[in-house]
């Protein structure tokens, strides 16, 4: 088996310190790091994100193979920078104002990281502006806008339309989810996509930044 | 202290209350605001809250106290509160209903992620029951609800906590379980077997599901439970999955809804039936109908 293969069955299984040794032996073998990265980490977290979809797993193997992914992660974002290669895409994440739920916005965001995705995370009770605002900064592709309680939504709506009248619409898609939503909500609002749960969020990013 | 364990073993059916967050919301709670701050501001808030769903027919009225764990409370800087709050939730449900009311303290999840999966030190979760759970205790409670657990191992860390205080308190332990292709699971992947087999082994005197899924589905997962235990289950469901309109959501499920499929959560030898999100007085009162053998007033208000 390659170490590639190893990489991405070790993943599988959540062991970050199997992880982190393998890409550190890919590292040495010379492999080059976009390539640990695609062929590796992401090829494993993929399986993941099937096995999961088809009920086959659950979220705590879906974590735990995102720590695993980290592990990893951590070893080749210097080399990245350092060879001046892209990141798949950034997100900015964030539950929307007056809104103290953060697991789902969490979930999400660890999954979109396992997936290669740089995330901006900016927390809980998250102002519209700021929202607007870090992803210009960012220069992010997405905002992802997550909310449990159905009194916080109407801050969503806010979200759009600043993004609107800040003129990222073509250059920021806004997308939403969270118990409470439906895609009528969301098209209601204008939002660019409704994610059912955190693997139709990481599809949808997928799509957005024409990735697979 | 209660001889609620008595009760249940001479097959008694009971109800529970109603939901406590929808209640708040409708008296001015605001979006991220804390909900059990109200219980040092206003204490007449939740004690009429408790009042008005003992008068429906509440047997047991839960307490505000779901979220008021140090480590939810610390979202607003209010866990060095965490004493007050809970002894005062308990005070304003004492304060609200008759003496015949059992008083039960609600314990809600955490909101943090376990180690190893997420990042919370379990340890640090077990202290935060454990302070929690000794308030409500000092201050005298009928029964300890655990409720809307969606981590097994969170919900065991909060009956160790409840067992630790005191062996011969009742504790009822509930799940939030979603239908799945290999039947009810929590969104951890929990299934009601290994719920059943884990929290019976640790102590739980009552088990069962609550939140997440409406009164029909709910029936479901109690014969699920029914095939798995002989202890006395509880259920308390969603007045239906929230419907938005416009921007606000709405639980469509009538009473008359509830109390039809109340009657198969008896039959399926249930022994506390409750309403979570959604539900109201009106609620809870077609639920004391359908427990006292009354026959079923049809509620043709619209929704």
């Amino acid at each position: 088996m390659t170490v590639l293969a190893q990489l991405a069955e070790r993943l599988q299984q959540g062991d970050a310190p199997g992880v982190a040794q393998l890409t550190r032996a890919a590292i040495t073998e010379g492999v080059e790091p976009r390539v640990i990265l695609d062929s590796g980490l992401i090829a494993g977290m993929n399986v993941v994100g099937a096995r999961f979809k088809s009920h086959e797993i659950y979220l705590p193997d879906v974590l735990l193979a995102a720590k695993a992914m980290y592990a990893g992660m951590d070893l080749l974002k210097p080399l990245m920078i350092r060879d001046g290669i892209p990141s798949r895409g950034r997100v900015v994440m964030g539950t929307v104002q007056g809104d103290m739920h953060d697991i789902g916005k969490n979930l999400v965001s660890i999954m979109l990281r396992g997936a290669g995705f740089e995330v901006v995370d900016l927390g809980k009770d998250v102002p519209p502006e700021r929202f607007i605002q870090a992803a210009i900064e960012s220069n992010a592709g997405v905002i992802g806008l997550s909310a449990l309680l159905t009194t916080t939504m109407p801050g969503m709506r806010r979200v759009v339309e600043l993004a609107r009248e800040r003129q990222l619409q073509g250059k920021t898609r806004v997308i939403v989810g969270g118990a409470p939503l439906s895609r009528e909500y969301a098209r209601d609002i204008g939002a660019d996509a409704y994610c059912f749960d955190g693997t139709s969020a990481v599809d949808c990013v997928k799509s957005i930044f024409g990735v697979s | 202290m209660s001889g609620l364990r008595g009760r249940l073993a001479r097959g008694e059916r009971l109800i529970s209350d109603g939901a406590m967050g929808t209640q708040l919301q409708e008296r001015g709670l605001l979006p991220g605001a804390c909900p059990e701050q109200v219980n040092i501001e206003h204490p007449e808030v939740p004690a009429e809250i408790a009042r008005l769903y003992a008068e429906a027919g509440a047997h047991i009225v839960q307490a505000n106290t779901f979220g008021a764990s140090p480590l939810k409370l610390s979202h607003w800087g209010l866990d060095r509160r965490t004493e007050e709050i809970n002894r005062a939730a308990v005070q304003a449900a004492r304060a609200g209903v008759s003496r015949s009311t059992l008083v039960a303290a609600s314990i809600g999840p955490t909101g943090r992620l376990l180690e190893p999966y997420g990042d919370t030190d379990p340890e640090a979760v077990l202290a935060a029951f454990r302070r929690q759970l000794a308030s409500v205790y000092a201050e005298g409670v009928d029964l300890i609800v655990i409720e809307t657990m969606t981590d097994l191992a969170e919900a065991l860390l909060a009956l160790r906590a409840a067992r630790e205080i005191d062996a011969s308190m009742p504790v009822a332990v509930t799940l939030t379980f979603e239908p799945s292709p290999t039947g009810f699971r929590t969104i951890m992947g929990t299934g009601v077997q290994e719920a059943v087999q884990a929290l019976s082994a640790n102590g739980a005197d009552i088990l069962g599901s609550n939140c997440g899924l409406g009164s029909e589905s709910m029936v479901a997962v109690a014969r699920e439970f029914q095939t798995h235990t002989r202890l006395p289950l509880m259920m308390q469901p969603n007045a239906g999955l929230p419907v938005l309109k416009g921007d606000t959501a709405v639980y469509l499920e009538t009473p008359d809804t509830m109390a039809r499929h109340a009657q198969q959560l008896l039959a399926c030898d249930v022994s506390i039936v409750g309403g979570c999100c959604g539900t109201t007085p009106a609620h809870i009162r077609a639920l004391r109908a359908v427990v006292d053998g009354r026959p079923l007033r049809i509620d043709r208000r619209p929704a």
